[in-house]
């Protein structure tokens, strides 16, 4: 529990509150990257460079700005300046959600499973990482290759204009 | 409090408010960024376990949450491309006008 810590921790949960509350949608994405980017960091302090900087390069590079792209293109201009931003039912989602958290807290504090073990940090390299995806983890990463190439065909196929018939 | 448990609250508090977002905006692509969120702190502590368990060297929580944003990243792009057909379609992206089927 040191200072950078608490400073990136409270960083990421004001951005994510707002990120969910705000708004304007393109204040929601600009929040969100803030959110990311405080996690990146949380990777890297937490000695995992790899995914520290695949979470840049992914998440602030591609997920926030495919979402202001998306916000772009589906912005409709009836949209009243009062208009409801949470759907009627909404006091029922805050509560489940703060009974989920409660009940993760509550398992949190009472686990056995939350006392850290490793105490030196490890240090691991991108060759090792790379080691253990070409030998160990071969098959799951050519997996997440195919999803990711019918993921991408997909998503081409699904946003593209419809052609009327004739 | 070790530091194990600040890094497993703050995924799950961060998991708490991407619910809450999940379930009570009305905007889509709000919605989206929600369940972003609840990925993403299931990475938090994918990758809290692995630093502060007991076999860092076996690289399980570090492969794991490559995997993970891999998969988040598929997600996002079909999700965004699933509310750009419905606003075509429908013209709106809020979930609560979107209530049938076949149009």
């Amino acid at each position: 529990m040191d200072a950078a810590f608490v400073t990136i921790a409270g960083l990421i949960v004001i951005s994510a509150l707002a990120a969910m509350t705000l708004r304007n949608l393109v204040h929601c994405a600009l929040c969100l990257t803030i959110t990311f980017a405080g996690l990146a960091a949380l990777y890297l302090k937490l000695n995992a460079q790899f995914v520290g900087l695949a979470q840049v390069l992914v998440y602030i590079g591609a997920v926030a700005i495919l979402i202001v792209f998306a916000i772009l293109l589906t912005r409709s201009d009836d949209q009243a300046p009062r208009a409801a931003v949470l759907s009627p039912g909404w006091w029922l989602g805050v509560a489940i959600a703060l009974a989920v958290f409660s009940v993760i807290a509550g398992a949190i504090g009472t686990s056995s499973a939350s006392t850290p073990r490793a105490t030196a940090a490890p240090g691991v390299t991108v060759r090792e990482i790379g080691d253990k995806l070409m030998r160990d983890y071969v098959l799951p990463l050519e997996i997440v290759g195919l999803l990711l190439t019918a993921a991408m065909i997909g998503a081409v196929v699904i946003a593209m204009q419809e052609r009327k018939k004739s | 409090m070790n530091p194990l448990h600040g890094y497993l609250l703050l995924a799950a508090l961060l998991f708490s408010i991407g619910l809450a977002g999940a379930l009570t905006r009305r905007n889509a692509i709000l919605v989206l960024v929600g369940i972003e969120l609840m990925l993403n702190a299931a990475n938090l502590n994918f990758i809290a376990f692995w630093r502060y368990g007991a076999k860092p060297e076996a690289l399980g929580g570090v492969m794991f949450a490559i995997f993970s944003i891999g998969i988040a990243a598929a997600e996002a792009a079909v999700g965004l491309a699933l509310i750009i057909a419905i606003y075509r379609h429908y013209k709106t992206a809020n979930v609560d006008e979107v209530s049938s089927m076949k149009g």
